[in-house]
């Protein structure tokens, strides 16, 4: 017997299971916390469910690039055992406790349901295309699995798809299989100094149109950076002909350190730390240029990721200005923005969006509103 | 006739048949609708022949408001719909009922727009996959997803299946390249799943929709990720005395930290028969593996140099490098054939579960016995990087019993999969063929959720019917529609 207290911990997917469901039973609303690295959770009226114990790693097949974890394992645990065989996580999870002022450990489970994905998105895709399966608990306290754990499947729904970037309002993960890959054996950057978000874009759309698997596009005050990796002699290659090919430019050249330390910094946004409202905007990259111009109007700062697909604003302004400039624009960061942080939909998409989450939360008790529908 | 049962058709549907047809005259060009019973029998199956049913009626609309039209009237009418793009499905996922009007996407033909900047092309569905990278080819693009049937089949049905391809081992399947997607929900109304920009904040119904077999809308245009073509590519022909040797070196290279864009198998049965057709000159031996890599010539040289002293490890029966495109050529060769090599063995059934990559050797030893106990000849040619197999199961349909052994034969290969880890389908998709072996993988629970998915969006339960979800577990469901 499960009695409602202040804080919920199960240690394993069936206490979980048999939480949700007594919880679905009273419409109880529940704050699910991984990691608890983000706080723009806070708002969310809900018994604060702690699922960070359903922990560890169940099989890591190198060989197979496949990775099954439970959903409450810590990333730096995992980034340090693919780390030692030489793999990685492909997708590069942004850690945004710096940017939200969150003070737990970033967990695997939590980086799925925020389908949160890094500067490498351009080459290698986002976190939900690394994702071959999961089990997960819906709001009924149904143990659920989708998917499996090999890199072509096509049986069945892909629900694993859907749940990623469900921010655990469909069903709470317990276990995710991943396809991870082998990482860059070297890596180099190059770096366009004293360009502005057009002549950046210009640069991106010239690279990012080459054989080079240029596996990072970004631009920051006023400099704009591309990443290459691989094995040594093709970043040498790769570096050597984008120089030739971007000759008229002074360009200066970061080394593999230089690159790690230059691509985490715009990976967590770490240079839009603070309390100023922060802005994700999605946009089609050669639309970047005209929609930064007018972000600055409004009076923040801009940063470009993903070849100019992935806007940062940090700075004043209503939602509604913003999402005249860009209609994709999350609030990530509150700094006292009302409404809400996503997007508003189609009217047909809200409805399908919501009639779903009635099928696997009928009684909205998981992180309602979070999605704000 | 064998094993896979369709419901009856419903005689309330078939009786008002003229009506039904005169309605969407109505509203649809005339040529649009094929109601003729001569016409009508071309679309009575798809690649999976041994099943054929002529539906009521056959639409072909030219635009997304046609398909809408369409769709409202057989909404409206009560009638099920079976979305169709080149038929070319091996699961029988476009086979139609009797009371059921086929929407095809035969004639959505156009590319609306190819943009290089942004690294995306937007088409309408009904074109083929090989043509898209044809158009994108001057650009210096192209579009990964590359299933063996790419001449004919269509961007629809790439997408309703999540199809696949040799190269998914660097590019990923059709998830992994779609950006965005004009449906048409069964209600008749358009509605447009991602976009594109990369991306979207709310729900991923572009991911759910990929891969859903027609069971939840139809696609009418598509906003597909393009990519650069790579300078170059080069394979080279591994041959191994074993299939455990050769399953290991492919793990091996996978671990190395050298990714190729494809790594494919075939084993003796296979290599004979590709022999005594395309004399492509593969050594004789029980296993070659094909491993392509891809980059300039001095890239290619050194990923080349590492699979080469991967594979010298593990004494390789030869190791042969292509030096020129000739020779390139003459190492695909056999494996391009091997689908025509085999069918001039006879009939043949053609699987696809997919296993841990670690596996394959276990997996394939349990093919080989099973291939005894049923006395039915096997062969093996797959994409061996992802572990997704397809078996060829040989039998001759025109002797009583053998396709329904076949069928059982497979049916065991494909629960085999499931038990090693694997799954029933890695490309070809459920369609009939594996729908009542969904069990074997799902337990009723995770269909349950599944079929509450489709209830959402299909609430009348009339796209694609009697497909993907085993009769009984969908029984509940679509007495509940049809109340």
């Amino acid at each position: 017997m499960i009695t409602i207290i202040d804080q919920l911990a199960p240690t394993d997917e069936a206490e979980l299971s048999e939480l949700l469901t007594a919880a679905s039973e009273d419409r109880q609303p529940l704050r699910i916390l991984g990691g608890g690295t983000r706080t723009e959770t806070k708002h969310i009226a809900g018994t604060p469910l702690d699922v960070s114990a359903i922990s560890g790693i169940v099989t890591y097949e190198p060989g197979e690039m496949t990775l099954i974890a439970r959903a409450g394992t810590p990333l730096p645990e995992i980034e340090a055992m693919l780390e030692a065989e030489g793999q990685s996580l492909a997708f590069e999870p942004p850690d945004l406790r710096g940017v939200l002022g969150g003070r737990g450990i970033p967990t695997i489970g939590g980086a799925i349901a925020a389908n949160a994905s890094g500067p490498r998105r351009i080459r290698t895709g986002a976190c939900r295309d690394h994702l071959l399966g999961l089990r997960f608990v819906d709001g009924q306290g149904r143990i659920l699995r989708n998917g499996g754990r090999v890199m072509k499947n096509v049986t069945g729904l892909d629900l694993s798809r859907l749940l990623c970037g469900s921010h655990g309002t469909l069903g709470i993960l317990t276990e995710v299989a991943i396809k991870t890959l082998p990482h860059a054996q070297a890596r180099a950057t190059l770096g366009f100094h004293g360009t502005d978000e057009l002549r950046a874009l210009g640069i991106f759309s010239k690279a990012l149109a080459t054989p080079y698997e240029v596996s990072g596009a970004a631009f920051l005050d006023g400099t704009a950076w591309l990443r290459i990796e691989g094995l040594p002699p093709q970043v040498e290659y790769r570096q050597q002909r984008l120089l030739e090919m971007f000759g008229a430019h002074d360009i200066q050249t970061l080394d593999g350190a230089g690159t790690r330390e230059l691509w985490r910094g715009l990976r967590d946004v770490t240079h839009f730390a603070g309390d100023l409202p922060l802005w994700r905007i999605l946009v089609k990259p050669t639309d970047a240029p005209a929609a930064t111009a007018r972000l600055r109007d409004l009076g923040g700062r801009v940063s470009l990721d993903w070849g100019g697909g992935l806007i940062w604003y940090c700075g004043p302004g209503e939602a509604s200005s913003l999402r005249q400039i860009a209609p994709h624009a999350t609030l990530v960061r509150r700094g006292g923005v009302p409404g809400p942080a996503f997007p508003p939909e189609a009217a047909a998409i809200t409805r399908l969006s919501q009639e779903l989450r009635r099928r696997f939360d009928p009684a909205g008790i998981l992180n309602p509103g979070l999605m704000d529908s | 006739m064998s094993g896979i049962i369709m419901p009856q058709p419903d005689s309330t549907i078939l009786a008002r048949a003229a009506q039904i047809v005169a309605a969407l005259r109505e509203v649809l060009p005339e040529d649009t609708v094929i109601s003729d019973g001569n016409e009508t029998r071309a679309y009575e199956c798809d690649a999976l022949t041994a099943y054929r049913c002529p539906p009521l009626a056959v639409v072909l609309p030219r635009s997304t408001a046609e398909v809408a039209a369409a769709m409202r009237i057989c909404s409206e009418m009560g009638v099920p719909v079976v979305p169709r793009g080149a038929g070319t499905s091996l699961a029988g996922g476009a086979l139609p009922t009797a009371d059921c009007v086929v929407i095809g996407t035969a004639r959505l033909r156009d590319v609306l727009e190819i943009d290089t900047d942004n690294r995306f092309m937007r088409v309408q569905t009904g074109v083929t996959n090989l043509s898209v990278s044809e158009v994108l080819a001057p650009h210096g693009f192209f579009y990964a997803p590359d299933p063996s049937s790419q001449l004919a089949c269509t961007i629809a049905g790439n997408i309703a299946m999540n199809s696949g391809g040799a190269h998914c081992l660097k590019y990923g399947v059709t998830t992994n390249n779609l950006m965005g997607a004009t449906v048409v929900l069964t209600s008749g109304e358009i509605v447009e799943f991602g976009g594109s920009q990369a991306g979207a904040a709310g729900l991923d119904l572009l991911g759910l929709l990929c891969g859903s077999e027609g069971q939840l809308g139809i696609v009418t245009e598509a906003v597909l990720r393009i990519l650069p073509r790579p300078e170059g590519a080069r394979p080279v022909l591994i041959g191994f005395d074993s299939a455990e040797v050769a399953g290991e070196c492919v793990a091996r290279i996978i671990r190395s930290g050298v990714l190729p864009v494809a790594i494919e198998y075939m084993d003796e049965p296979c290599l004979r028969a590709v022999e005594n057709f395309a004399k492509a000159g593969y050594p004789d031996c029980p296993a070659v593996l094909i491993v392509e890599v891809e980059g300039s010539p001095d890239e290619i040289a050194v990923q080349i140099a590492h699979i080469r002293e991967i594979a010298d490890a593990l004494n390789p029966v030869e190791f042969r490098e292509s030096r020129n495109a000739d020779d390139a050529l003459a190492i695909w060769k056999g494996r391009k054939s091997a689908f025509g090599a085999m069918g001039r063995l006879g009939d043949y059934i053609c699987l696809d579960g997919t296993v841990p990559v670690g596996q394959l050797p276990h997996t394939l030893r349990r093919i080989g016995e099973l291939s005894k106990e049923h006395g039915l000849e096997v062969a093996n040619v797959f994409h061996a990087g992802d572990g997704n197999m397809h078996p060829l199961i040989l039998f001759n349909a025109n002797e009583p019993g053998q396709l329904e052994r076949a069928e059982a034969f497979g049916a065991d290969i494909l629960r085999l999969c499931v038990e090693v880890g694997g799954c029933l389908t890695g490309e070809h998709g459920v369609g009939i063929e594996k729908r009542d072996l969904m069990t074997a993988q799902y337990d009723p629970d995770d269909l349950a959720i599944q079929m509450e998915v489709k209830d959402v969006f299909d609430p009348a339960w009339l796209l694609n019917p009697a497909k993907v979800f085993p009769l009984d577990s969908s029984a509940r469901y679509r007495q509940r529609a049809a109340e």
